[in-house]
């Protein structure tokens, strides 16, 4: 604490705070004290955990198979891997988006026995396409970081539990499996914020998470700078929250550092 | 194939022509913008960073702190939002600037503004990527020139920059690569670059799986080249070293 309040710190935290006081008051903040924008913030709030939290869980569920197919799989199976993490890699996330709401969206509608399942109901709505482009989004990034966290397990363990006589399916659920999520676990939480901050995109398929919340309020009100600051305050919290929690996670398993 | 499908093939090819009917001159231009954008905003990112990496490596106590803000900041909120902010307080400021010196009001190329916002935003990821690549030169070497007198500026431009470009070549890669796919953000505030100009021609045509495929066709095309071309670039910056596994 000592090393941290060095006297030219001490000048910067109180100019920040000054800063934020000016903010706080010179600003227009009228609008935070309507009970509907308060209500839309938080529902907004939620959306955007809810979407990261889903879509992180479906897409490292995939990212699995993914990566095996990359490090072990035949070429059948580990080029159409490649091709779809290579594609999701290389092209904007925006589009991939734009991609499956406006071109999936309009296709659905002109083939009839899609029309009439019961799954129409859901897929008239925007929230499965956002959900499954940003899984996707995932499962090609993190295919390639599972491929190459399949190939860093070390190849002694492999041929030890192949020497025991274990099945292949239980030598990757017990030995390969386990080694490479251990390996992933650290750059997992990067990967949740980088998650996170991809999130605004889907507010241009009409979905109301927070930054498309603020930007509602922004057209009803003619306030332009006042919900931006609220918005990033609100990214750089969850941020923090993210952080903190996987520095919680990685801190419960006993690692040894050579 | 049948001519149910001939027909589709050649429809799609006329709705990629260059000529007015087809918009495949209006997707090469957004490419041309997203292209520009994209390398304007890496160079002003890089003259940035390189000063940001210096900065928070040998600059004073209170521009290190400063740079650690800038950084922080930058990489925790979403591009999208640093893109709608720096949009206004961009614009904003310019214009009150202008205005309390008595001059007319200017209306700022969106070109320009998306250099400069996305500009800031490279700057803060490749500030860190050209610290680590300057920590990871050997202290000896940099000892060596100080000792031999070497200027600060000679000893950068001569020792650490040359000695620091093979190990921050991989991370300036991802940031090349980041920033022409981050050039589809402008698309939300209304420029028509790569992406913006797809939405377009598929809104109007109808054509959605033709031109989506063709853009990312094109996004596809400019990743994989310049892959290719750091590849090379890498090769040649770490001519001279030791491959890692003794060979």
């Amino acid at each position: 604490m000592k090393d941290f309040l060095k006297p030219h710190r001490i000048v910067l935290i109180l100019l920040a705070a000054a800063l934020v006081a000016w903010c706080a008051l010179s600003l227009n903040w009228t609008w935070l004290a309507n009970p509907k924008y308060q209500l839309l913030i938080v529902q907004g709030i939620w959306r955007t955990i809810w979407i990261v939290v889903v879509t992180m869980v479906i897409g490292m569920v995939l990212a699995v198979p993914i990566g095996l197919a990359q490090a072990a799989g035949p070429w059948y199976v580990s080029a159409p891997a490649r091709v779809f993490c290579t594609v999701i890699r290389g092209t904007p996330l925006l589009m991939q988006i734009w991609l499956l709401y406006y071109g999936l969206g309009s296709l659905f509608p002109s083939i009839p026995w899609i029309k009439q399942s019961d799954l129409w109901p859901y897929l008239r709505q925007a929230w499965p396409y956002a959900v499954v482009a940003l899984s996707l989004s995932v499962a090609g990034y993190e295919g390639e970081v599972m491929r190459g966290a399949f190939k860093g397990v070390p190849h002694g363990q492999l041929e030890a539990a192949k020497a025991m006589g274990m099945p292949p399916f239980t030598l990757l659920r017990r030995i390969w499996l386990p080694q490479a999520l251990q390996r992933v676990l650290p750059t997992l939480g990067g990967e949740t914020v980088s998650q996170l901050k991809s999130t605004p995109l889907v507010s241009t398929i009409t979905i109301m998470e927070i930054y498309a919340v603020t930007g509602r309020i922004r057209q009803d009100t003619f306030i332009i700078y006042e919900p931006l600051l609220l918005l990033a305050v609100v990214y750089m919290g969850l941020t923090g929250l993210i952080v903190l929690l996987f520095r919680w996670l990685e801190g419960r398993r006993p690692t040894r550092t050579a | 194939m049948s001519t149910g499908e001939a027909i589709a093939a050649a429809s799609a090819l006329d709705l990629l022509a260059l000529s007015p009917p087809g918009w495949g001159a209006t997707l090469l231009a957004g490419l041309g913008n997203s292209v520009i954008i994209a390398l304007g905003a890496y160079g002003l990112g890089f003259a940035i960073g390189l000063c940001g990496a210096f900065g928070k490596l040998y600059g004073g106590p209170i521009t290190k702190d400063l740079l650690a803000v800038y950084t922080t900041i930058v990489r925790a909120v979403p591009e999208l939002v640093l893109i709608l902010i720096l949009f206004y307080a961009f614009t904003g400021l310019l214009n009150q600037t202008l205005l309390s010196w008595g001059m007319e009001r200017v209306q700022i190329s969106p070109i320009i503004t998306g250099i400069v916002v996305l500009g800031v935003v490279q700057g803060a990821y490749q500030t860190e990527v050209l610290r680590g690549g300057i920590l990871a030169v050997p202290a000896g070497q940099i000892e060596a020139a100080r000792a031999m007198g070497m200027p600060s500026v000679t000893l950068a431009r001569r020792i650490t920059i040359p000695l620091m470009t093979a190990n921050a070549l991989p991370g300036m890669a991802n940031l090349w690569l980041n920033a022409t796919k981050d050039t589809a953000l402008l698309a939300v505030i209304g420029f028509s670059e790569l992406t913006k100009a797809t939405y377009q021609a598929s809104a109007t045509t109808k054509a959605f799986f033709v031109f989506y495929p063709a853009a990312m066709a094109l996004y596809l095309l400019i990743s994989l080249t310049s892959t290719f071309l750091i590849g090379r670039l890498e090769k040649w910056a770490r001519r001279g070293q030791r491959d890692v596994r003794g060979q």
